[in-house]
């Protein structure tokens, strides 16, 4: 055991941290007046507002933390918000390796430290064609993999989930090949959109959401923003991920929101607003998710119908 | 003693009323409707109705196909065979609705394409369409019309219904999880054991 006298992460991060200590003291005043949780629907304020963050209304804490897919924990949606208080996220620490100049193994303590966590509100595309809106707090993945140091010859990061089945209960059945992994490639991931999300309106993220610390890229389908990490590697290859494993010809690597590239077997053209109402119908799916202004220059030159 | 039980399983359902199967297979319509209007489907009220109307619609299908093999263990319940029919016939074609109207929201492009586009969507109508015969012709007077032996073999449509419903739930998740494979071998099962034994097997 290295370092931290009995110290927990959460000992050495208290909330008020997890908050912009700018936006705090330049906001204190402001947000004692503010009408706090005026609508159900309102993200908190206190952290420092993105504008990469879109000004759609969020889903509502209760439709963010019952309605998820984290298949550790059981394959329905209802299974993460009934089976993930088992899981135990402090202490956490994420092992960074591969092509950086300094590896190791990070207390979750140090990863925040000095992390500049904002708000963003994003909207999220599940590749099952449903959508929210949820105000993340985060910060950038490129923060962290710059005080890693990313060697010049890194063209990939790859992401690995816990495994821990005895905390895990979809972990015990082999619904899929764990640990899960994603990965992304290096531009993607330096992407100023492409955030390390601790939590959500403005509380800690529960345990059903990814816990203590996720990936989230808006532009990509949600499986992309993979849960619970605890391995970031750096490589010179394309690395596995988890969906293209188990069927290559549904889930690509890149797996980019795109309307015009179909699933096999039904339509990305539209999507169901989780929290819409029952006659709400569908919205068109935008390309990117719609963040194809920031992010489309990407993948300049690139078939996505190939490389999807 | 098992001989005895189905005796006297046989003396109840000959005495219950079928308007009591009838109404018991409607009240998780009315229940659904209920939690729909009360907000008690979870975050995505849309997709629980959905799937709730075609799991009932299977169950009942998967039911009233199972009436035929029972009778080979001497259980009588044919009496009940229509309502599990119609019924599931029911919830089959609002499970369609909810599609259309909810899910799709009524956006009519998108679902023709899906209807000649994905697999899934046409197992699900071929298993509709292949119920409405039946649906249609589910009265004596039907029966009468088109006689005992054409009323049976138009109605092992039903059979189509059942494989195309479960291949359908099979295929249109992610990933193989249990529940779907286990509706896929309880029609595989209710349709083999209609299957006519070689003789010598037989005795």
């Amino acid at each position: 055991m290295e370092m931290t006298l009995g110290l927990k992460w959460s000992d050495v991060t208290p909330k008020p941290q997890w908050m912009n200590r700018r936006q705090l003291m330049a906001g204190a005043g402001a947000l004692m007046a503010a009408p706090v949780g005026a609508q159900s629907g309102m993200a908190q304020t206190g952290l420092a507002k993105s504008p990469y963050s879109t000004d759609a209304a969020p889903n509502t804490l209760s439709e963010i933390t019952t309605y998820n897919n984290f298949y550790e924990f059981g394959l329905d949606k209802g299974d993460p918000a009934r089976n993930a208080r088992l899981l135990t996220t402090d202490p956490w620490a994420v092992e960074i390796s591969g092509l950086v100049d300094r590896p190791g193994s990070y207390d979750l303590a140090d990863i925040l430290q000095g992390a500049p966590l904002e708000e963003r509100i994003y909207r999220f595309r599940c590749v099952e064609a449903w959508s929210m809106v949820i105000p993340w707090v985060g910060f950038e993945l490129a923060h962290l993999l710059n005080k890693a140091g990313v060697q010049p010859g890194a063209k990939y990061v790859a992401f690995e989930t816990l495994v821990r089945p005895e905390e895990m209960p979809g972990q015990q059945t082999r619904s899929l090949d764990w640990p899960y992994r994603e990965g992304l490639r290096l531009d993607e991931a330096m992407h100023p959109l492409t955030i390390l999300a601790t939590g959500l309106y403005g509380e800690p993220m529960p345990n059903q959401n990814g816990a203590p610390i996720r990936l989230v890229v808006p532009w990509k389908y949600g499986f992309k923003s993979i849960k619970s990490i605890v391995s970031i590697r750096l490589t010179d290859t394309q690395p596995q991920t988890t969906w293209n494993m188990q069927n290559a010809r549904e889930y690509g690597f890149y797996s980019n929101v795109n309307p015009e590239v179909s699933h096999p077997r039904w339509s990305q053209a539209s999507e169901r607003r989780v929290g819409a109402g029952i006659f709400a119908g569908r919205e068109d799916t935008l390309m990117f998710n719609g963040y194809g202004d920031q992010v489309a220059s990407l993948y300049a030159g690139m078939d996505l119908s190939k490389d999807f | 003693m098992l001989a005895s039980a189905i005796d006297r399983v046989n003396g109840l359902a000959r005495r219950l009323p079928t308007g009591v199967v009838w109404a018991a297979a409607f009240i998780p319509f009315v229940w659904l409707v209920w939690a729909a209007a009360t907000n008690r489907l979870g975050a995505d009220p849309v997709k629980a109705i959905e799937l709730q109307l075609g799991l009932w619609g299977l169950q009942l299908l998967i039911a009233s196909l199972c009436i035929t093999p029972l009778r080979k263990t001497g259980l009588n319940l044919l009496r009940f065979r229509r309502a599990l029919g119609v019924m599931a016939f029911f919830y089959i074609a609002m499970h369609f609705l909810a599609w259309v109207v909810l899910d799709m929201g009524l956006r009519w492009e998108e679902i023709l394409r899906n209807l000649y586009k994905r697999p899934y969507i046409i197992l699900g109508m071929v298993g509709l369409l292949a119920m409405i015969p039946l649906a249609v012709t589910s009265t004596n007077a039907a029966i009468r019309r088109l006689g005992a032996a054409r009323w049976r073999s138009l109605h092992r449509l039903a059979y189509v219904a059942a494989v195309a419903g479960a291949l359908h739930f099979v295929i249109l998740v992610k990933g193989w999880p249990l529940e779907p494979l286990l509706y896929a071998g309880a029609v595989a099962a209710v349709l083999l054991l209609r299957l006519r034994l070689p003789q010598r097997l037989r005795a």
